[in-house]
């Protein structure tokens, strides 16, 4: 894994690339820690102020200095991100790997559940469930929920992988040496299922992370809590684009923009070297 | 019971394409064979591919089941075998030994833990020194070693080693009936013999019956006491191997010996000028 | 066409030179650097029109060789020495000189059928695209001409050309075998590599796939290097076999020379070990085990498993000498073995 991670960034460009804006907005992220003013730092500063040695990104209406705050809400942004491929990934792995080897009645029930999440409409669900907690909606909870539907196509993938590992010889040559399922599952299969789970977390990472921004822009969130939508949701609040304070909005869309580029170019480095298309390499060298 | 094995008028059929187009594959039709206890023998079941000889041995070992027919493992039918129990008991009497001894062992997985892994399930052998001793015992039947075996992984030895291995390793459970499915299908001439020479002596010194399947009709001709040949899951012939390879009666086994290449440039040049 | 830095040459016999070509697997891990010594000094000549069969056990470095010749080199693997060149249209071309450009001798001079290759075909997709992604743009043809001409092609080799709109997992494997084939010799290469084509295929299906590659050389009139472990696939296709043992030639023969009368101890086990109809004599198998590569013994790499091995053996390397009749043997006592 940590080859594969090192040859990519030595061969391939796009991950360079990507890996570099990734860890750039992380480094970004991490200072946050080191900020000056707490989390809730209303009207400390003086409000309104362009961008300037003082202040880099300069500050809100709300007395804000938009760099520390930025730095916090790419932190949560990011962590709900995480946390809800992590969740989303655990779900996929489990249902996946459980239904492919399996297969028979459990898999058709299994998938059938599957598909049935599939089906759901991801932002009115989540909205419904706002509705219906409302004060007690809390960003854990919202991670919990959007990982109950981001999980849906990886377990398709992971189950039809598991599908094909279940034939494979090797499988077959462990139950005859008594092997239990579990122990098939989690040492003999888990190894391969691994690298699919990497590579699809990015693409979820990406939904996740759209998926907070849109529905914190709009409010559905805990706006209490720093993160890059609910930065541009107080921005739209104050008016920030009609009062001429771009940077309010300019820096967290900058910072949303850098971070999915980063994250779709190693998404999409990774998924060439997946990708059974660089099969077109592969015949004659480099065809 | 007297047999080892018997084949019932075993039937086997697949479905497949979509609900719509849905068609129905006969792999494997009216097969019957016996395999008697008391005579060990190599039986070898030769056919091209797509004949339905894999999903023959499929339903030996209990990884698929008939559509039709009956089989008995010394005189039980494997269909009754559901549990986990029935199941473990019935492994520890048919072992399989597989196509590709590179795809055997997984690669992430240390070799010997298949067979210790084995002599835990089958022998019951708790500890590491118990299970070491009869991992080490059945090794020394196929000329190696615990010392070699140990903490190695598959890239690490050779094909010929790793089918050896498949080979203790299907010994542990001291089975009377092994079931390999093109087992030098993969490895090159030397190899090919040492592995098929191997299973010669296991007949011959362990008086274990195997079921020898393959398409390579010069190494069944070696090493196999009887022969069937298979054409779209049927047999259509059978008897002693030697016999029927050097007089084929039917025109389906004519044209597969007559398909094989002989290792002599003249000889070969005319197979395929014809 | 070809470009500089090829020089024009007469037109020779040898459509390919090999020169004490070495390429090594260079691994690195935990900081130690391992070399896998696949192949190590290789000199070989193919001739126009030849085909050129190499056998040897699985991990002798055979796939590595034509590997190297096809210029298919990736990290881990490295040439470390020699040279390959070819002659493509009175001109000679050297793979790895850096100015020679790769690309453009693929498809039309250089075709290469990797071993597994039937892995080629996209499964999700019908097999026309597959034609389409690599011939196509090495043709200097319209659309509509070069259908034609893929069609023709097909035909030519017996191969329905409805095959074109079928999914790859509706060919049988001898059909997907067939269809690469076809599709590596579509443009019309004066030379082929074609790695283990029949492995794993049965019987009837060989036979066909071989009549159809005898077939493509007899049109064609292309050079192939054929790589095999099955000795009976030999017999039947290659006009010269050459041996590898351990990353290195051993032995290199016409066929009917090789199985006649081989020189080397280990081809002498090797003919000998073959089994055949009619014949039921008890066969020997070599003791030891294959070399490891990384750490190959001295001298002779066959002397631990050779029945004839002298101290010689064990301290100065056989060069790969000859004509003993014929062919050229790496051994100090070549020509003493006898089968049987
Ligand atoms: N799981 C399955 N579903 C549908 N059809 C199957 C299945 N397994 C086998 N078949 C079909 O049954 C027939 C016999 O297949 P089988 O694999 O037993 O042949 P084989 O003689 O072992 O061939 P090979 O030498 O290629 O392995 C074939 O027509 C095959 O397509
Ligand atoms: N990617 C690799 N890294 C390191 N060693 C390799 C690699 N591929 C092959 N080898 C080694 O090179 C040798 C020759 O392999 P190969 O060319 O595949 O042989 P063959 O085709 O005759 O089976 C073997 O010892 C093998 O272990
Ligand atoms: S050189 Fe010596 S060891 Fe090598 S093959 Fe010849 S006799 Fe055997
Ligand atoms: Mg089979
Ligand atoms: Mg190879």
């Amino acid at each position: 894994m940590f080859k594969v991670i090192r040859d990519l960034l030595r061969y391939n460009r796009e991950f360079l690339a990507g890996f570099t804006l990734t860890a750039l907005v992380l480094v970004f992220a991490a200072l946050h820690f080191w900020t000056p003013y707490p989390g809730y730092n209303l009207y400390l500063l003086p409000p309104d102020m362009p961008p300037s040695s003082e202040y880099w990104f300069g500050t809100t209406s709300r007395g804000q200095d938009v760099v520390w705050q930025l730095s916090e809400a790419v932190w949560n942004t990011m962590s709900f991100g995480l946390t809800v491929t992590i969740l989303s990934r655990v779900i996929a792995i489990s249902v996946g790997m459980v239904s492919g080897y399996l297969g028979g009645r459990t898999d058709r029930v299994l998938m059938s559940i599957n598909d049935t999440f599939i089906a759901l409409p991801n932002i009115p669900i989540l909205l419904l469930v706002y509705f219906v907690l409302r004060e007690q909606m809390t960003w854990p909870l919202l991670a919990v929920c959007a990982a109950l539907l981001g999980w849906t196509y990886d377990s398709r993938l992971i189950r039809s992988v598991s599908l094909s590992l279940r034939t494979r010889e090797f499988t077959r040559h462990g139950v005859f040496s008594g092997m239990s399922t579990w122990r098939i599952l989690w040492k003999e299969h888990l190894p391969y299922v691994l690298p699919i789970i990497f590579f699809t977390a990015m693409n979820n990472l990406i939904w996740a992370i759209s998926l907070e921004v849109t529905l914190s822009v709009l409010g559905f969130t805990d706006i209490n809590r720093p993160t890059i939508g609910g930065m541009i949701y107080w921005a739209n609040q104050h008016q920030a684009i009609i009062s001429g304070i771009w940077w309010w909005i300019a820096f967290p869309i900058l910072s949303i923009v850098i971070l999915f580029l980063g994250l779709f170019m190693l998404a999409m480095s990774v998924n060439e070297y997946v990708d059974p298309r660089s099969r077109l390499d592969r015949m004659g060298g480099a065809a | 019971m007297s047999a080892v094995l018997e084949i019932d008028d075993v039937s086997k059929r697949f479905r497949s394409g979509g609900l719509l187009s849905a068609r129905t594959v006969e792999a494997v039709k009216n097969v019957s064979f016996t395999l008697e206890a008391d005579r060990p023998e190599v039986f070898a079941i030769v056919g091209q591919s797509g004949s339905g000889k894999s999903t023959l041995a499929n339903m030996i070992l209990g990884s698929e089941m008939p559509s039709a027919g009956r089989i008995r493992v010394h005189g039980e039918d494997i269909t009754d075998a559901r549990s986990a129990r029935q199941r473990i008991d019935f492994m520890r009497r048919v072992q399989p030994i597989f196509q590709n001894p590179f795809e055997a062992f997984n690669p992430l997985t240390r070799i010997d833990s298949y067979l210790f892994s084995t002599a835990r399930r089958f022998r019951d052998a708790t500890g590491a020194k118990a299970q070491e001793a009869l991992a080490d015992e059945a090794l020394q039947l196929v000329g190696l070693t615990i010392e070699e075996v140990r903490g190695r992984y598959s890239h690490e030895l050779s094909g010929g080693q790793l089918q050896r291995i498949a080979v203790a390793r299907a010994l542990i459970p001291q089975p009377d009936l092994i079931v390999a499915d093109e087992p030098v299908s993969m490895v090159d001439a030397s190899l090919r013999m040492s592995i098929v020479n191997l299973f010669k002596d296991l007949r011959d010194r362990l008086g274990v019956t195997i079921v020898y399947i393959t398409h390579d009709l010069a190494t069944a001709y070696y090493i196999a006491d009887r022969l069937i040949i298979m054409k779209s899951g049927e047999i259509v012939e059978q008897g002693p191997a030697k016999a029927v390879l050097d007089d084929p009666q039917h025109p389906y086994s004519r044209a597969l010996r007559d398909a094989i290449l002989p290792p002599d440039p003249r000889r070969a040049h005319e197979i395929i000028a014809g | 066409m070809i470009e500089s830095p090829e020089r024009p040459v007469a037109a020779s016999e040898d459509v390919l030179r090999v020169d004490d070509l070495r390429a090594y697997f260079i691994v690195g891990s935990y900081g130690v650097s391992r070399e896998v010594r696949a192949v190590d000094g290789a000199t070989l000549r193919v001739r126009r029109g030849e085909v050129y069969g190499l056998a040897g056990e699985s991990g002798s470095g055979k796939t590595t060789l034509v590997k190297t010749l096809a210029g298919a080199v990736r990290p881990p693997l490295q040439v470390v020495g020699g040279s390959v060149r070819y002659e493509f249209g009175g001109r000679e071309v050297d793979i790895y000189d850096p100015a020679t450009d790769l690309s453009r001798l693929r498809w039309r001079h250089l075709s290469y059928i990797m071993q597994g290759s039937m892995s080629v075909l996209n499964p999700v997709r019908k097999v026309r695209h597959s034609f389409y992604d690599f011939a196509f743009p090495h043709m200097d043809l319209g659309r509509a001409a070069f259908w034609r001409a893929v069609e023709d092609h097909l035909r030519k080799l017996q191969l329905d050309p409805a095959i074109l709109d079928s999914y790859p997992h509706q060919l049988s494997g001898g059909m997907r075998q067939r269809t690469t084939i076809a599709l590596a010799t579509v443009c019309h290469p004066e030379f082929i590599i074609a790695d283990e084509p029949t492995t794993a295929l049965d019987v009837i299906v060989q036979r066909d796939v071989l009549k159809m590659i005898k077939e493509v050389q007899r049109q064609q009139g292309s050079s192939i290097v054929f790589v095999t472990h099955d000795m009976s696939v030999h017999a039947t296709i290659a006009d010269r076999i050459g041996i590898v043992y351990a990353g290195r030639l051993v032995e290199e023969a016409p066929a009917e020379q090789l199985f006649e009368d081989p020189k080397h101890p280990y081809t002498v086990h090797l003919i000998g070990s073959l089994p055949r109809i009619g014949d039921d004599r008890p066969r020997e198998s070599l003791t030891g085990r294959p070399p490891n590569l990384a750490d190959p013994p001295p001298g002779c790499r066959f002397h631990p498993r050779c029945p004839l091995a002298i101290d010689k053996c064990k301290r100065e390397t056989p060069p790969l000498e000859g004509p003993h009749g014929g062919s050229r043997v790496a051994c100090w006592r070549a020509g003493e073995a006898r089968i049987g």
